[in-house]
């Protein structure tokens, strides 16, 4: 276990390398430094002299492993617009979206477990079709229409829920604004939620039910039923924990690529997070910001599959023998 | 001589889209207390089917559509769920094929083990994992208590099979069905599971259905042999009467190709043709159409079996004096 641990932590730190040089590829062609850091008033020779004194002319290989070194330290750069390093910009707004993915994370999953084992075990029911027939509905409906639904029916309509920001916030840790806490936050926090998850949990459905489906026709399920063991039994603890396995998988890589799914519920509920401040900071052109939003982005990802690699191999008894040897 | 098991007129029709196979066609079959009874017959006879309908765990759309299965004085075919749940794994234990496949690979031995016992005996968990050790031991498995936190995949196919074994004694059954337990295993293992199994029931006097394709093994394990064919019994009898005096064609048949009884021919001696399809079965008897001996009577109608001077039941009309030459 330790090994494999080791090797997957080893392929992340990869990863991130690659990443970390899109990024700067990015910045070095299309970002200007002198700018963010002087503005436009300044002549030509002293941008020049500026640009020396920084190290922009070096070679390529030279400044990425500046870049490189700076970003180990957390700095990634200034942000031309907000005039404030970009990893501090992007540590304000993270809380904002991390709760909402968070959030959603625990919908799709409350939801599509038992919602996926139901559709697998009782296939044939009137609800089993349904959660089918509208998982396909809910599939090819974008997020942007769903959100601006649920605005209409819920906010405008109903005048249920409010519409958009964040709402109450609390400060916990010294910087991590949390809108959990209070209950205006957690309404402000229901509809972007629920928006957020509607493209992941019909997927989750499908999976899990296939899955599961795939699991009840095996062998050792029928064995489990032979064994004459309660049906709780055998769909709970002999099918389910086989179905869990490449779901964990999938959902690891769903997890983060929700990440970055939340610029656009972002920007249709004003959600003061990364996704919106990134279409922002692409709309002033603060490459720093937008590259540092990219690594950022990107180490998340990679932390999240990471884990899930780590306890898919705690689940799978095959990798966490193999490790051990 | 006490009856454990009887069998009257069992039928299993699987309703398909392109139509009804009958997989099963009124089969008799009585077993005493204690007995070992072999089913034998090719691939797609119906074997499986009818030791899985014995415990009414047929696959779908499998259903018993008529007969009785008569088990301690009840017709366990009408049981409910929840009264033959309390039958399987019990009073009638399986052993499946694959070992590989059997077993659940993300669940240690013992959990599998300890829940078969907790599923029906009224005993603390400890006492449970006595009888686990003890059964283990049984089946000569050596240093069991390490074993019960193993998985599956840490033991070799003979082992696991073994460990199938064991779980099949733990709540002392009257009756076995090992549906093929040997065919997925090592040439050099099948002979050693086949005489432990022999053994236990020997000592535990508990009752067998072996389903085999392999005449060799079941003339040493069984006392009695029925011949299935597609769906029927064409010979039932004691299995050395079987053995060296076969009187069905069919049952002749399969011991003309026994590679002992090729005497030392390069080729087998193969049955020619196929078995007829479940679903276009001929009208009269199904083994007409490959049958050397047939007359103009075996088209029209389907022979019943009758018994011979020798005790052998046999389905034939050129064999049971309706049509002596
Ligand atoms: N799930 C199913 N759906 C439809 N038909 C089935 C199904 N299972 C079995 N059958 C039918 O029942 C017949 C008997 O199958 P069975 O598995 O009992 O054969 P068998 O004698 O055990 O063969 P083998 O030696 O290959 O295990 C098959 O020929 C098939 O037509
Ligand atoms: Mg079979």
């Amino acid at each position: 276990m330790f090994a494999f641990a080791v090797k997957r932590i080893l392929q992340a730190i990869m990863v991130m390398l690659i990443i970390s040089c899109i990024g700067f590829a990015i910045k070095h062609n299309f970002g200007d430094p002198v700018r963010d850091l002087v503005g436009q008033r300044v002549t030509p020779t002293e941008r020049a002299e500026i640009r020396e004194r920084l190290g922009l002319n070096d070679p390529f290989m030279v400044q990425y492993a500046r870049f490189l070194g700076d970003a180990v330290q957390g700095d990634l750069g200034q942000s031309y617009f907000f005039k404030k390093p970009a990893s501090e910009v992007i540590l304000k707004k993270a809380p904002a979206t991390l709760e909402l993915v968070l959030c959603s994370a625990f919908i799709i999953t409350f939801l599509s477990v038992p919602l996926g084992i139901y559709a697998a075990i009782k296939p044939q029911k009137w609800f089993s079709r349904f959660i089918m027939g509208s998982s396909i509905i809910g599939v090819s409906m974008p997020v942007f229409l769903t959100a601006i639904l649920l605005i209409y029916v819920f906010a405008v309509e109903l005048h249920w829920l409010p519409s958009y920001g964040r709402g109450k916030t609390v400060c916990i840790f010294g910087w991590w604004d949390s809108g959990l806490l209070t209950l205006d936050g957690l309404k402000h926090l229901i509809m972007p939620s629920i928006a957020l998850s509607s493209i992941m949990l019909p997927l989750f459905i499908r999976l899990i039910r296939s899955e599961m489906m795939e699991v009840l026709e095996s062998e050792y399920v029928k064995y489990a039923w032979a064994k004459g063991l309660k049906p709780r039994r055998v769909w709970w603890v002999h099918a389910f924990k086989n179905t869990l396995l490449p779901v964990i998988t999938v959902g690891g890589v769903q997890l983060g690529i929700m990440v970055a799914f939340t610029i656009l519920t972002e920007t249709v509920f004003q959600w003061q997070g990364m996704g919106s401040m990134f279409i922002e900071s692409v709309e002033r052109s603060d490459t720093s910001l937008m590259v540092a939003y990219l690594v950022f982005v990107g180490l998340i990802f990679v932390l999240v599959n990471t884990a899930v690699d780590i306890i898919y191999g705690l689940v799978n008894p095959t990798i966490r023998v193999a490790g051990r040897k | 001589m006490e009856t454990l098991i009887d069998i009257k007129n069992l039928r299993v029709d699987f309703a398909l889209r392109s139509g009804t196979v009958r997989a099963v066609r009124d089969v008799s079959l009585s077993i005493n207390k204690g007995e070992r009874l072999g089913i034998v017959g090719e691939s797609g006879a119906g074997k499986s089917v009818l030791g899985f309908s014995i415990i009414n765990l047929i696959s779908k759309p499998g259903k018993i559509t008529d007969g009785e299965i008569i088990f301690k004085g009840h017709d366990i075919s009408k049981y409910s769920y929840d009264q033959m749940r309390k039958i399987r794994g019990n009073r009638i234990s399986m052993i499946f094929q694959d070992p590989m496949m059997t077993l659940n690979p993300v669940l240690t031995i013992g959990t599998q083990m300890m829940e078969t016992v907790l599923a029906h005996m009224d005993v603390s968990k400890k006492e449970a994992e006595k009888i686990c050790l003890e059964k283990l031991t049984k089946v000569y498995i050596p240093s069991p208590e390490k074993r019960l936190s193993q998985y599956p995949h840490e033991f070799s196919g003979g082992m696991r099979q073994r460990i199938v074994i064991a779980i099949s004694l733990l709540t002392s059954p009257n009756l076995i069905i090992a549906d093929e337990p040997t065919t997925a295993l090592d040439v050099t293992i099948q002979a050693e599971i086949m005489d432990l199994l022999l053994e236990l029931c020997k000592t535990e006097n508990m009752g067998l259905i072996l389903i085999t394709h392999d005449l060799a093994v079941v003339s040493e394990v069984t006392q009695r042999i029925a011949v299935l064919y597609a769906g029927k019994v064409v010979e039932l009898g004691l299995s050395e009467q079987i053995i060296n005096n076969p009187q069905h064609p069919y049952t002749q048949g399969l011991i003309q190709a026994l590679p002992q009884m090729a005497g030392g021919k390069k080729r087998l001696n193969q049955i020619p043709g196929m078995m007829p399809s479940l679903l276009d079965m001929p009208k009269g008897c199904p083994f007409e159409p490959r049958c050397t001996i047939c007359i103009e009577r075996c088209k029209q109608e389907i022979p019943i079996l009758k018994e011979l001077e020798s005790g052998t039941q046999v389905a034939c009309f050129m064999r049971n004096g309706a049509n002596k030459r």
